[in-house]
């Protein structure tokens, strides 16, 4: 049981850090986007998934609650994460805010 | 519970339909509630169980017309059926996330990348429907949705041409399939 | 176990530094929103981990699910304020 744990743990650090990785590394406000709303909300449900398989370890009635709490966690985040990249997207859009392409780069 | 009181209802909708909808509509909500309620505090002495009683009715009677304003036949299908949905669309937001990890990581990114933003019509009516694509395409390769309108337009920023070019693609039609409508 | 847990607070927290380049350095408001929405969906992570630390998980798993909602209420907020602010946005790409 510890190694599934361990490994959604390890998995999920894995795509936090390329996240950041990709939050940094792209050259414009759209393109950012993708690595924060699709890395993240991926690495945010492999991981509460980890810890709430980690906390059925001694099943009684105060375990299964706070492991069903987990998963109000991970339904409310992969409901509200597109929709916070999406009003972002918005924001951008209505500020006018132009995207980056390639021939920009090169003229 | 919730899907064979909804049953009920819908064999008496015809012959009363007003004041059963809504008392429908309010008993799933008041279930709802209560099972957050219980969820979220885990107390079960009687004193916490009659607050519990007390407040979520009062709430579901004031506000069942917010959750489920029309209540009708077709919801239990649209249920099951997203249920069914759900799980490839688990497996594709984990492909995505591996197209996007491959983009991000690599070397020479800039080359690889070609940003733009795509237009596409569909013909979904329901606001549930455009909102469930809209989020779809949000959490699959490499496309964010820009804007989505009632009229079914949908704005679409992509990453590189390859996901530009797949789209809508097959999630389009598994939506319309869901919802029932016409693509 | 617990050790573990310690490490991978530990690296959560590194990974919490990285993205605050982007909070400090962003070239527009938006790209530091981004940055703030990213250190938000860790520090939920972060809250649960310190529950089981402390082997307190009944109490931080609510503070968790309550950062959550209000993590998503203030990227909303921010948005909708900041979107019609023009003439932020001259130099936004990064060469």
């Amino acid at each position: 049981m510890n190694i599934i744990v361990i490994a959604l743990l390890v998995f999920g650090l894995f795509f936090f850090l390329a996240g950041a990785i990709g939050i940094m590394r792209m050259p414009d406000f759209y393109s950012r986007l993708h690595p924060a709303g699709k890395l993240d909300t991926l690495a945010t449900l492999a991981m509460v998934m980890g810890l709430a398989v980690y906390n059925l370890n001694q099943i009684t009635l105060g375990t299964i609650l706070i492991s069903l709490k987990m998963f109000l966690i991970v339904f409310f985040v992969s409901l509200a994460s597109p929709t916070a990249t999406h009003t972002i997207v918005d924001a951008g859009m209505r500020a006018g805010l132009r995207h980056w392409t390639k021939k920009k780069q090169r003229g | 519970m919730n899907v064979s009181n909804n049953e009920i209802s819908n064999g008496n909708e015809s012959s009363s339909p007003g004041y059963l909808k809504s008392f429908f509509s309010f008993l799933i909500t008041f279930v709802l509630m209560l099972l957050c309620w219980l969820v979220l505090s885990g107390i079960f002495e009687p004193l916490i169980l009659f607050l519990a009683f007390i407040s979520c009715f009062l709430v579901a009677y004031f506000f069942s017309d917010l959750l489920f304003p029309s209540l009708e036949t077709a919801y239990i299908g649209i249920f099951f059926r997203f249920v069914q949905y759900l799980p490839w669309l688990v497996w594709q937001i984990v492909l995505a996330n591996f197209h996007v990890l491959y983009v991000t990581l690599h070397p020479r990114m800039k080359d690889l990348i070609e940003p733009q933003i795509i237009t596409f019509k569909t013909n979904l009516k329901s606001e549930m429907a455009i909102v469930t694509l809209a989020n779809s395409i949000t959490l699959t390769p490499g496309t964010i949705t820009v804007t989505a309108d009632s009229d079914g337009v949908f704005k679409v920023h992509a990453i590189d041409t390859a996901s530009a070019e797949g789209c809508p693609g097959d999630m389009l039609e598994k939506v319309a399939k869901i919802f029932g409508e016409t693509i | 176990m617990t050790s573990f847990f310690l490490y991978v607070a530990l690296g959560l927290c590194l990974i919490m530094v990285l993205s605050i380049y982007r909070v400090l350095f962003g070239p527009t408001t938006l790209d530091r929103l981004i940055g703030v929405n990213a250190i938000g969906s860790k520090t939920v992570i972060l809250l649960l981990l310190i529950g089981f630390l402390y082997g307190r998980v009944d109490m931080f798993v609510d503070i968790a699910l309550a950062y959550g909602l209000l993590n998503f209420v203030a990227v909303i907020a921010a948005a909708r304020y900041f979107h019609k602010r023009k003439g932020l946005y001259e130099e936004s790409f990064m060469d």
